[in-house]
């Protein structure tokens, strides 16, 4: 049976006991003279069908995610010696091959008779497991409900019982965050570690040259790849600290200019509409920085007498701030306001003039917190992917001169990833090396930043 | 102090208040450039988009007497149905556009003359005489679609003041372009390609609907995980969560993973779902997966203020007639929550619906023709096919990247105007 419908079965079986339990109580009740239940029928009902689905519901998720694998373990067992023996990307090719076969997916051309023979052995795996897995899975799911069924008499505190069960789940839920924040570490973590295997950190941390591309024979000119990831890190932070430059000043400055100078109309009508910049797909972003203001820029260079690159750094960074501006606005306005008016009231007081107040006492009073969303809005342009896949080149050059085309970590991590990649070349495995660093970086911004602006919150509260 | 010091005093203070005055409203004036250049940038960027976009709305078609005779659609004297599917009306459309223009004799000349046309005037024409097989052996007036470079010429936005060796629409086709509209043989009609096809080498023949429908299937998976998940966590956490070190370290992973660069996900989603769980790549299953994981902070947190937001006295009204924790939260909280819970969502969705980078991880830049039919199927969604025409380099796609701008923003706004609407009602409360 399929996945779906033994889903399905599961979840039509669940309100069946879901009825079932309701009506049981009520017989119970009745036949018992009238006693008076503890809950009300449909929390027995509920019971009896979180018994039945929870537990076959778990077992079917767990089969489920671990089935290629039992397959895989099998069928490869049952391969000859001599292809068992094959290096593990030939191997890996040979199974998908007689996978393919198997599931229909390709026809016979071109594959051998070992091959049909395993597909033939792996359909026969699959169906006789998928069998047992729907047989297991129906026989828990009846098991609960006649566990549950069974229990339900007048006394029973069905429905503490369902709502500790409903507590758990909320439980669950919450930890699902932690859980994604375990899986991006491991993730990252064990492909880097396997990348550090071929790669020496030291290499990776320091090393001035990166050009992943790696030699198919062993013997060819300029066989082994470098993988120096200072490059990029110039390149990348080059390009944030461009768009700092447009985003700091023009976001900062609105933020100033909106919660201290203007009325509340002209604020309740320019506030969304600067926030509708934060809510533009950055493709977008990267199809006007790449077509538009790319070619500008190269224009107005040439017309200056400069040489600009058809993908610099300073277009990238330019479209980038403008995609950060409505960040820092919104962070400096709150932070802003967040200064008691008892310190402008005093300065205003002692005769300052606004502009005077703004320097002298309302910035240095939320300075902490200010710098703490510049650093927010540093680790949102340096994870910042899309505008600089499409608008920054692809060599890893070393300079700092913004009008010529660097690249930056997350447009190599989507370059060695997408298309056709095998999994275990270190190609590969140096995105996830990327990424690692990538995560590191951003996580650090992060807790600093937060930290300030906490800090800085308590400081007023 | 004599009166004397007191006057010199004001005088110096009188002098330096021009200066101070100066500077005030210099740094008005910095603080309303500022806004206006926010201004400006958003309304460069939109006009930017809409004027390269719009014109791909419409497309020329170009009236050609279609010449259906059996020798040049090489089919057998007594021909069956499976014939007609199989003739040949490439060198159907070949024929009669040299009819029309008896004087082209010249190979490279004529390669330029079928370039008027789309490759896929042979399809339709294909459908249209596979419906009415009587057609063959007549001549007919027919409205075929024009190729993207004649439709960009007759659209003006080639020109031929630009040198010959620049464009791709050469002089000839220029002037048997002029002749066609002279006798007024083209005709500027609303593209229903564009929104009824999936993807294609041709700019033409391009379209969004398979992009429409991956995206509509990643989000249906988002929202049935982020949704239901995001609420049951701003549940516990605002109401049950006890404080200790593990409620601590939830929150904690909470606001970090907001702030977690989106392409993180994408390998989380490449290593775990598709390298370990073996999901199919490619497909709206994973990408809805990975975007929920991406969103649910957004959900969470939303969700939080907004139950937070609720007046204690409902519940301590629910609690003391007997309702226990649960049923106060589900009966009484929840509801009141609700138009803040969704107004988060929506803005999570909208921000999965723009979301390009994570699902580049997973393998959803394939080239995708077909409407996907279910979530395990291979498919593409609306950024990504953003991202990808915005590679190509044909002058038509530039277009078509735009204009499918235009659809995802269309969809943002309709998102956030329910937001905001949704906000203002439960403001009103």
């Amino acid at each position: 049976m399929q996945t779906t419908t033994v889903f399905l079965v599961l979840i039509a079986f669940c309100i069946i006991s879901f009825f079932l339990g309701r009506t049981r109580s009520q017989l119970i009740a009745k036949t018992r003279g009238g006693a008076s239940l503890h809950s009300l029928p449909k929390h027995y009902g509920y019971m009896a069908a979180a018994w039945a689905l929870l537990p076959s519901i778990a077992i079917l998720l767990v089969w489920t995610g671990l089935e290629s694998h039992l397959i895989y373990n099998s069928v490869i067992s049952g391969l000859p010696a001599e292809v068992r023996s094959l290096s593990s990307d030939q191997l890996g090719l040979y199974y998908n091959q007689l996978q393919s076969f198997a599931l229909n997916q390709i026809d016979e051309f071109g594959l051998d008779e070992g091959q049909v023979a395993a597909a033939q052995h792996y359909r026969e795996i699959a169906a006789s497991l998928a069998y047992k897995k729907a047989l297991v899975v129906l026989v828990v799911a009846v098991a609960g409900a006649s566990l549950a069924l069974g229990r339900i008499k007048p006394a029973l505190r069905a429905r503490n019982h369902v709502e500790n069960i409903l507590e758990w789940m909320l439980f669950i839920c919450s930890f699902i965050a932690v859980l994604t924040t375990l899986g991006i570490v491991l993730s990252v973590l064990f492909e880097s570690i396997r990348f550090f295997q071929t790669i020496p950190v030291t290499e990776f941390l320091f090393g001035l040259q990166w050009s992943p591309q790696m030699a198919i024979r062993s013997d060819q000119v300029g066989a082994s790849g470098s993988f120096g990831f200072i490059p990029l890190l110039v390149g990348t932070v080059l390009i944030s600290i461009v768009a700092l430059l447009i985003a700091v000043p023009v976001g900062l400055m609105s933020a100033i200019y909106l919660s201290e100078y203007a009325s509340r109309r002209f604020r309740a009508v320019t506030k969304p509409v600067l926030e509708v910049l934060a809510g533009v797909p950055t493709v977008v972003y990267g199809f006007f920085a790449a077509l538009t203001v790319a070619p500008f820029i190269r224009h107005l260079g040439e017309s200056l007498g400069l040489n600009v690159a058809s993908e610099s750094a300073l277009a990238a960074g330019l479209v980038m701030g403008i995609m950060i501006i409505p960040f820092v606005m919104s962070l400096s306005d709150d932070i802003i306001n967040a200064v008691p008016d008892s310190l402008r009231e005093a300065s205003l007081g002692m005769g300052a003039t606004m502009s005077e107040t703004i320097r002298r006492v309302v910035l240095p009073a939320a300075l902490p917190g200010i710098v703490g969303g510049i650093l927010l809005a540093a680790s949102r342009a340096i994870g910042e992917t899309m505008i600089v896949v499409m608008a920054a080149g692809l060599s890893a050059k070393l300079t700092i001169n913004p009008l010529e085309a660097v690249t930056t970590i997350t447009v190599q991590i989507v370059t060695l990833l997408v298309g056709d990649q095998e999994f275990d070349s270190p190609k590969t495995l140096a995105a996830f090396a990327l990424g690692f660093v990538l995560f590191f970086f951003t996580l650090l911004l992060n807790i600093v930043a937060l930290y300030v602006v906490r800090r800085y919150r308590e400081q007023y509260d | 102090m004599t009166n004397d010091d007191n006057y010199r005093t004001t005088a110096l203070i009188q002098a330096s208040l021009r200066k101070r005055y100066a500077r005030e409203r210099r740094f008005r004036l910095y603080g309303m450039l500022a806004v206006f250049a926010g201004f400006v940038f958003l309304f460069l960027l939109l006009a930017d988009i809409v004027i390269k976009g719009s014109p791909a709305f419409t497309q020329y078609y170009i009236k050609v007497t279609v010449d259906f005779n059996q020798d040049s659609l090489d089919l057998p004297q007594d021909y069956t149905s499976k014939d007609l599917a199989r003739a040949d009306f490439g060198a159907v459309v070949k024929g009669s556009l040299r009819e029309m223009f008896p004087g082209v004799s010249s190979r490279a000349e004529k390669r330029r003359l079928y370039r008027l046309i789309s490759v896929g005037a042979d399809y339709s024409l294909r459908d249209m005489v596979i419906a009415d097989p009587a057609l063959v052996g007549k001549k007919q007036d027919i409205w075929l679609l024009a190729h993207s470079e004649a439709s960009s010429y007759l659209k003006g936005q080639v020109t031929a003041a630009t040198d010959e060796a620049e464009r791709k629409v050469k002089d000839v086709q220029m002037t048997w372009l002029n002749t066609l509209r002279e006798e007024g043989r083209t005709e500027l009609r609303f593209n229903t390609t564009f929104f009824l096809a999936g993807d294609s080498r041709e700019p033409e023949l391009a379209g969004i609907k398979a992009a429409l429908v991956g995206s509509f299937y990643t989000l249906l998976v988002t929202f049935c995980l982020a949704f239901p998940i995001g609420v049951m966590a701003a549940i516990y956490l605002e109401e049950f969560a006890p404080r200790n070190r593990l409620t601590d370290l939830i929150e904690i992973n909470i606001n970090n993973l907001a702030a977690v660069p989106s392409i993180v996900f994408g390998l989380l989603g490449l290593a775990v779902f598709i390298n370990f769980f073996e999901l199919p790549r490619s497909a709206p299953l994973v990408g809805g997966i990975v975007l929920a994981l991406m969103t649910l902070p957004t959900i969470i947190i939303t969700s939080r203020a907004a139950i937070q937001a609720v007046p204690p006295s409902i519940q301590e009204a629910a609690l003391g007639v007997g309702a226990s924790k649960l049923q106060t939260v589900l009966h009484h909280v929840l509801p009141v929550a609700m138009p803040g819970i969704l107004t988060g969502s929506i803005i999570g969705m909208a921000q999965a619906l723009g979301e390009t980078a994570p699902l580049l991880m997973i393998g959803m830049v394939a080239f995708i023709m077909e409407v996907p039919a279910g979530v395990t199927d291979p498919a593409t969604v609306l950024p990504v096919q953003i991202f990808l025409w915005a590679d190509s380099p044909e002058r038509g796609f530039t277009e078509k990247t735009s204009a499918a701008i235009m659809v995802l923003m269309a969809f943002l706004i309709m998102m956030n105007a329910a937001a905001v609407y949704l906000r203002k009602r439960f403001e009103r409360k």
